[in-house]
């Protein structure tokens, strides 16, 4: 029985000569650029903020020796790993069901996986030992879909995860955070590993959608532009958030003051950011490359329903529909998600508002239009 | 340069407390004339001692097949298995289930979980009148394995998972450089799954040699044989085709138990090749009336036809079993 003396394990294979932790982050500590002043560097590395995703998991795995890295055999976001990280590299072959399992298995032993796969077949093809072995058993397992949504491009629809955050959000414990660009993704990473919670999360190395103000904490949405008081919400997560932006300037041009809400966290959802949205605006619109059931339409609508706290919402998303595949740019086109295209939707669903105003606003007490609103 | 080293998770999350002012349900266990804690051993377990052992864990099995019942066929199917294991395999004992240096046995198919209830009972892991609470809401001891039961190292019953679990612990530990090794019972029937042999090419691959499977080998899938639905055989090649090592035995003969079984307590059967025993076995074993009925999976008995079965456990007449007690889930 002498394995049974062992009070602790040996330490796993160093990985290079970065400098030790020098203390874990707190939860939800910032992790945008603004912490390289910290006294640890970056997320305690060390170091100051990564440009990558890749360089981001490297320096993590630095200084966290239970971080494991794995994939089935997705490789695009981390092809410099492998030699990096020796052992802790574990590439299970096209074997999404497996690489699950073995994830969970590595968290029993308090590793901290963060497991790679396209996210159709990520939460698909796996999501049953998804739900059962990591949701049941709590285990803080990270799983990160590549090419989400409208990323999948040319792919076609076997690709398209239009559903991801549906599914994933219905399992227990689950997080769901989709950053709008890398430098997001490469923020929520630390705040991910120090919830110990399972966690998915659209990839997304777009680059920066917007300037980010806000550090990133799980839960909390950024409110990227204020709005005004009976004005317009636009809700969005990952890179949308780009097109969101870029609509909310052809609005504003229009004279409709435009908040926009960077839904990065959609579970836990930022419930507070919602309310507040939705009291103070005159409609609320999401918009997500997603079907319209379970997303963002519906994790807004259930917020409000929630707090008893009602706006007009309107959904831009797939609907029940898979898109046209092409690249990025035409399947934006295509589908309506550019800036331009967004604020045509909003300009237009403002319109039939604009006319039910009209009428109202002969009726004493009616409610008086901004000023500036056409 | 110095490293954290995380400890790994206890495998058993912490077990209701257990509220003795409460009377719990008067299942057939209360009637055990036994000491509820079995002593503790410090001594290795004898091949000749393990017989009897087996049997009052086929008891245990029994009594579960009422006031709700379970499976009982597999469970009786595994339970040597399982006592063999649990008394001369495993680096583990109820004073070492966090120990991050034991062995870890994974119960796959989950629902011979009543065979493993009576092993943890029998060897002191729970008090035996725990398993009277079987099926109450004030416990966890019900159809599928999990974690609030101390000794079980993972929930099951969604057949296929643990061994692609058990391939993440044995990473672990061969990342730490540790000597324990990791087991997993699979069923028979669990083989139709595609997760099964995913995981087998996968442990192959990564040379997981501190890793191996026992399959069960009942013959029998929930309602039918196994070869007369969708064809298992020849296992041990599909194994060895897949990069294990196999061996076969008979998985009710201590002996030959210990032979297959017994040398990989410290080793692979072949350096890094993962290894699997198909072990032989018969459905219901121990009661000729249930080895009768493997057609059928679950049993829900009267406490009259406990008391028969209980009694053709000890070799009294098996009484044939017609009982609608004896459904198809």
């Amino acid at each position: 029985m002498s394995g049974l003396t062992q009070a602790a394990p040996a330490a796993p294979e160093p990985l290079d000569g970065r400098a030790t932790r020098a203390g874990a982050p707190e939860p939800g500590a910032p992790g945008t650029l603004a912490a390289e002043a910290a006294p640890g560097g970056w997320a305690g590395t060390g170091g100051p903020a990564p440009r990558t995703y890749e360089a981001a998991l490297q320096a993590l795995a630095a200084v966290r020796p239970e971080l494991v890295v794995m994939t089935a055999e997705n490789r695009a976001a981390i092809r410099n790993l492998p030699a990096v990280l020796g052992p802790r590299f574990i590439d299970v072959g096209i074997c999404e069901q497996t690489m699950i399992g073995a994830a969970a298995g590595l968290a029993l032993r308090g590793r901290t996986p963060v497991a790679h796969a396209l996210a159709t077949f990520l939460v698909m093809r796996a999501f049953e030992f998804i739900r059962t072995d990591v949701g049941i058993a709590n285990l803080p397992v990270t799983l990160v879909g590549a090419v989400p949504g409208f990323l999948s491009d040319g792919n076609g629809p076997t690709h398209q995860a239009l559903e991801d955050v549906a599914l994933m959000r219905g399992i227990p414990h689950m997080q769901v955070v989709c950053p709008a660009d890398e430098e997001e993704l490469i923020a929520a990473l630390p705040a991910i590993l120090d919830s110990r919670a399972p966690c998915y999360v659209r990839h997304n190395a777009l680059p920066a959608a917007v300037v980010h103000t806000a550090p990133f904490a799980i839960g909390r949405a950024e409110l990227v532009a204020p709005g005004a008081e009976g004005g317009v919400t636009l809700l969005t997560y990952g890179f949308l958030l780009r097109e969101v932006a870029a609509a909310r300037q052809v609005l504003e041009d229009h004279g409709v003051p435009v908040a926009v809400l960077n839904m990065r966290s959609l579970q836990p959802v930022d419930e507070a950011a919602v309310v507040a949205a939705a009291r103070s605006s005159r409609l609320l619109v999401t918009v997500e490359d997603h079907f319209q059931t379970g997303g963002l339409y519906s994790i807004v609508a259930e917020v409000m329903v929630r707090h008893g706290v009602l706006c007009r919402l309107r959904s831009i998303s797939l609907g029940a529909r898979w898109f046209k595949p092409a690249l990025l740019p035409a399947v934006l086109a295509h589908e309506g998600f550019t800036g331009p295209a967004i604020a045509g939707k909003v300009l237009a669903e403002l319109g039939e508002r604009a006319l039910l105003d009209q009428t109202l606003v002969d009726i004493p007490g009616g409610r008086p239009r901004p000023a500036g609103w056409r | 340069m110095s490293m954290e080293t995380p400890s790994p998770a206890t495998g058993a999350a912490a077990a209701p407390a257990s509220d003795d002012s409460r009377q719990s349900q008067p299942a057939p266990h209360s009637r055990q004339s036994q000491p509820a804690r079995h002593p503790r051993r410090s001594e290795p377990w004898a091949l000749e001692e393990l017989p009897p052992l087996a049997l009052r864990v086929r008891e245990h099995i029994v009594r579960l097949a009422t006031a709700g019942g379970c499976f009982i066929g597999a469970s009786l199917s595994c339970a040597d298995l399982l006592v063999y294991l649990y008394t001369r395999v495993l680096r583990l004992s109820p004073e070492t289930l966090a120990d991050p240096g034991r062995d870890y046995l994974f119960l796959s198919k989950g629902h011979d979980v009543p065979a493993l209830y009576g092993t943890l009972a029998e060897l002191g892991y729970i008090e035996r009148e725990r398993l009277g609470r079987h099926l109450q809401t004030d416990d966890s001891i019900y159809w599928h394995p999990n974690r609030a039961v101390p000794g079980v190292e993972f929930h099951s019953g969604s057949l296929g998972h643990l061994l692609s679990v058990g391939i993440g612990v044995a990473l672990d530990i061969r990342l730490r450089g540790g000597a324990n090794r990791v087991w997993v019972i699979l069923g028979d029937g669990e083989l139709d799954e595609g997760s099964v042999w995913e995981a087998c090419l996968v442990a192959s691959a990564l040379r997981l040699d501190n890793l191996t499977a026992i399959v069960d080998r009942n013959e029998f899938q929930a309602n039918v044989r196994t070869e007369e639905l969708v064809p298992l055989e020849p296992i041990p090649a599909k194994f060895e085709a897949f990069g294990w090592s196999c061996r076969t035995a008979d998985g009710h003969d201590f002996a030959d138990l210990e032979a297959a079984l017994g040398p990989l307590r410290t080793a692979p059967y072949a350096p890094g090749r993962p290894s699997v025993v198909v072990a032989r076995t018969v459905r219901g074993k121990g009661l000729p009336s249930i080895e009768a009925r493997a057609d059928r999976w679950f049993a829900n008995f009267t406490a009259e036809e406990i008391e028969g079965l209980l009694a053709e456990l000890h070799g009294g007449p098996s009484r044939g079993i017609t009982s609608e007690g004896l459904v198809v889930r």
